[in-house]
């Protein structure tokens, strides 16, 4: 079978509303293999709402998304085999191990051994000697590295992060980073929902203005953060 | 369909390997089952109402507790940390979502159904005889039948904020074609009557469970899909 | 997708003209019930509590049944209407299974000496009851509208197809209740003045339901529109 040869990503005119309000009004966006696209907006602008609809959790109004060419709709599960999830949750169960959560990911997905799987996860993040340790027993830094485990366990050719930035201190933010820009070279495409630009600016080849139920901007990413917030305020006021 | 299986099996197995784990649960509905058999059995005059008369409504409420506490804890334990959201992400059909659920909450109930009826058998006295395959078989048809609305039940009624209100508010109605069948039954078996009597209900009783847990499983997608 | 302000108002009028109708009917069946019906042989006056009785329980099942399947094409279409359809429905249903429940006992005690029997029919109707009671729970617990109407409808399809499922528990229980009359395989063996005052008070059901939810329907679909932020409008003006 022939590798797929397009966009990782393909949304086509998003939209979606909450009752009365209408939280995303026409969303395009188009993304490769290798880049990282960092997503701004205040809060309440539709983030979380835009990144749950790339991911297949949520049905659009209105629109598509494909990835890998593939249309994401509730009834086929296998279009979302090439995506992760990292949410400011950890998607773990606080009675079973890292080790048993991670082997029960592994088993959702289908992979061929699960438990192996689940040791090399979190031998990757570094989490090797914690396997035994519940979510519980686990500093916010090291749960969120052990989300990341999770996400990444099947190898997903997209990364979808939520605020992966949220309550974590400069070193845990530090190794987050480090983290993160081996998994973007490593051929995949990231996408980042953030409310705070500076964290998350140096991974980013790519920034988009999330504002008023539209991407406001989306450029390749440039210089500094401080030379940009200008730009974003203007965009989000908007 | 064997995909579907192995996943249901897969999520059923987390869903009690994590109960083993904290037992609050299964505790809480043994602990329950005590105190019916001890209640039972001191509030009742004695010389008026003896004490197998009692055992199967004793039976039924411990039964029914049990299976309350199995379908609140069922989605509960998928909100914390958004645990639901991993299941939704994975290539999970929902079919194989529903009924490891499904199969985790029957097993909770079964554990407790175990528990209980040897002990009800004990202290309430009752001759069960060769009824034994037949009550078991009786007890198992009437479970299947609640807990399968009970378990899409759940799924909807922990979005809300009062979710161990709302739940056996809207169960309540599903309990009774298989408390009926249920009771009939036991009472049937109990007094010897032949299987002939039976049919009828059995059948009831084996149709209620296909049509629910059919129905309950098509129509699952429509409660965790957004 | 919903009308507009102006739509909402004419359903409103225009379901206030059939309540009156109905009002107005059902007036006349009370009329014919006491004065042109025969007294029942074995249960005297007391009976006649009967032509309200059953209608309204017919009702309550009809309705119902109607929300299940307005909620099946929902859950294919997701077109609001539907669910507020079948939101005015289940107040309107409430009413009638309240009608249903409390004429049943009030035909009961002079017949069995009992306010209440656990006999399978008057179960029935109370568990009818406490389906459009949870109905009515859920959707107050949950303020997503999206997610409201999705699980609403759910609730109402299960309940639909359990419906006769406890009335099959029914015949497989000895029960007081007086045999069914009507709806037997044979053909129905009362005489024809009961028969006809019985469908006429069926059909006043009918037109009041139908007013009724029409006035629902637009105070809800008002309701949504408002919310919507459309032009303000009150709806239930003097015209």
């Amino acid at each position: 079978m022939q590798p797929y040869e397009g966009p990782l990503l393909v949304a086509t005119a998003l939209a979606r509303s909450y009752g009365p309000h209408r939280v995303l009004r026409g969303i395009d966006l188009t993304l490769q293999a290798g880049e990282t696209l960092l997503v701004a907006g205040a809060n309440g602008a539709g983030k979380t709402t835009l990144l749950r609809i790339l991911a297949g959790l949520m049905r659009p109004g209105a629109g598509e998304v494909r990835v890998l060419g593939r249309r994401l709709t509730h009834a086929d599960p296998d279009a979302r085999r090439p995506i992760g999830l990292v949410s400011h949750q950890s998607l773990l169960y606080d009675d079973l191990t890292l080790e048993e959560n991670l082997t029960f990911a592994a088993r959702l997905h289908g992979l061929r051994a699960p438990r192996d799987a689940a040791r090399q996860a979190l031998a990757d993040v570094a989490l090797a000697d914690r396997a035994r340790s519940t979510p519980r027993q686990l500093s916010r830094g090291l749960l969120q590295r052990a989300a990341i485990a999770r996400a990444l366990i099947h190898g997903p050719a997209l990364l979808l992060l939520d605020e992966p930035f949220t309550g974590l201190d400069a070193r845990a933010a530090a190794t987050l980073r480090g983290l993160l820009s081996e998994r973007a070279s490593a051929g995949r495409a990231l996408v980042i929902v953030t409310h705070q630009l500076a964290e998350s600016w140096d991974l980013a080849s790519r920034v988009a203005v999330l504002a008023g139920g539209r991407l406001a901007l989306d450029e390749a990413r440039e210089g500094e953060v401080g030379a940009f917030v200008p730009r974003y305020a203007a965009a989000s006021g908007g | 369909m064997g995909n579907v299986i192995r996943l249901a099996l897969t999520v059923a197995g987390k869903d009690l390997r994590a109960e083993f784990r904290s037992r609050t649960a299964l505790l809480s509905a043994l602990v329950f089952a005590a105190l019916v058999l001890v209640i039972f059995n001191f509030a009742r005059d004695p010389t008026a109402l003896s004490a197998e008369v009692l055992a199967p409504s004793a039976l039924w409420i411990t039964f029914t507790f049990g299976a309350i506490v199995a379908l609140n804890r069922a989605f509960a334990m998928e909100r914390e940390h958004a645990a639901l959201d991993g299941l939704l992400l994975a290539p999970l059909p929902r079919e194989a979502l529903y009924l490891g659920k499904l199969l985790a909450n029957l097993a909770f109930v079964a554990i407790v159904e175990a528990v209980a009826l040897p002990l009800f058998v004990l202290f309430f006295n009752v001759d069960l005889g060769h009824a034994l395959a037949g009550l078991i078989g009786v007890i198992a048809l009437a479970t299947i039948g609640f807990v399968a609305v009970g378990t899409i039940f759940s799924a909807m009624a922990v979005r809300t904020r009062f979710a161990e209100l709302l739940l056996p508010v809207l169960l309540l109605p599903f309990m009774v074609p298989p408390l009926i069948g249920a009771s009939a039954l036991t009472a049937r078996l109990l007094a010897g009557r032949p299987l002939s009597e039976m049919y009828g209900l059995i059948r009831l009783l084996a149709l209620y469970d296909i049509v629910f847990v059919t129905l309950s499983t098509l129509l699952f997608p429509a409660v965790v899909d957004e | 997708m919903i009308p507009s302000f102006a739509g909402a108002r004419s359903a409103v009028r225009r379901g206030r003209v059939l309540v009156v109708l109905g009002l107005a009917g059902l007036a006349a069946v009370y009329l014919l019930a006491l004065e042109y019906t025969p007294v029942e042989l074995h249960q005297g006056p007391a009976q006649k509590i009967f032509y309200l009785h059953v209608p309204a329980a017919w009702t309550a099942l009809l309705i119902f049944s109607l929300m299940g399947i307005v909620s099946i094409v929902y859950l294919w279409l997701h077109d609001e209407r539907l669910d507020l359809f079948a939101e005015a429905s289940a107040e309107v249903g409430l009413m009638f299974s309240a009608i249903m429940l409390t004429t049943g006992p009030i035909w009961a005690k002079p017949i069995w000496g009992t306010w209440w029997q656990w006999d399978p029919r008057l179960t029935l109707t109370l568990f009818l009851f406490f389906l459009y009671v949870g109905y009515m729970a859920l959707r107050a617990s949950i303020h997503d509208p999206l997610e409201r109407g999705r699980f609403s409808a759910v609730v109402a399809i299960l309940g639909m197809l359990l419906v006769p499922f406890i009335h099959l528990s029914v015949y497989l229980f000895r029960t007081l209740h007086p045999k069914p009359v009507v709806l037997k395989p044979s053909a129905p063996s009362l005489p024809p003045e009961m028969l006809r005052t019985l469908l006429i008070s069926f059909v006043v059901c009918l037109v009041l339901y139908a007013g009724l939810v029409m006035m629902r329907y637009g105070a809800g679909a008002a309701e949504r529109l408002r919310e919507a932020g459309g032009e303000g409008g009150e709806v239930t003006d003097a015209g």
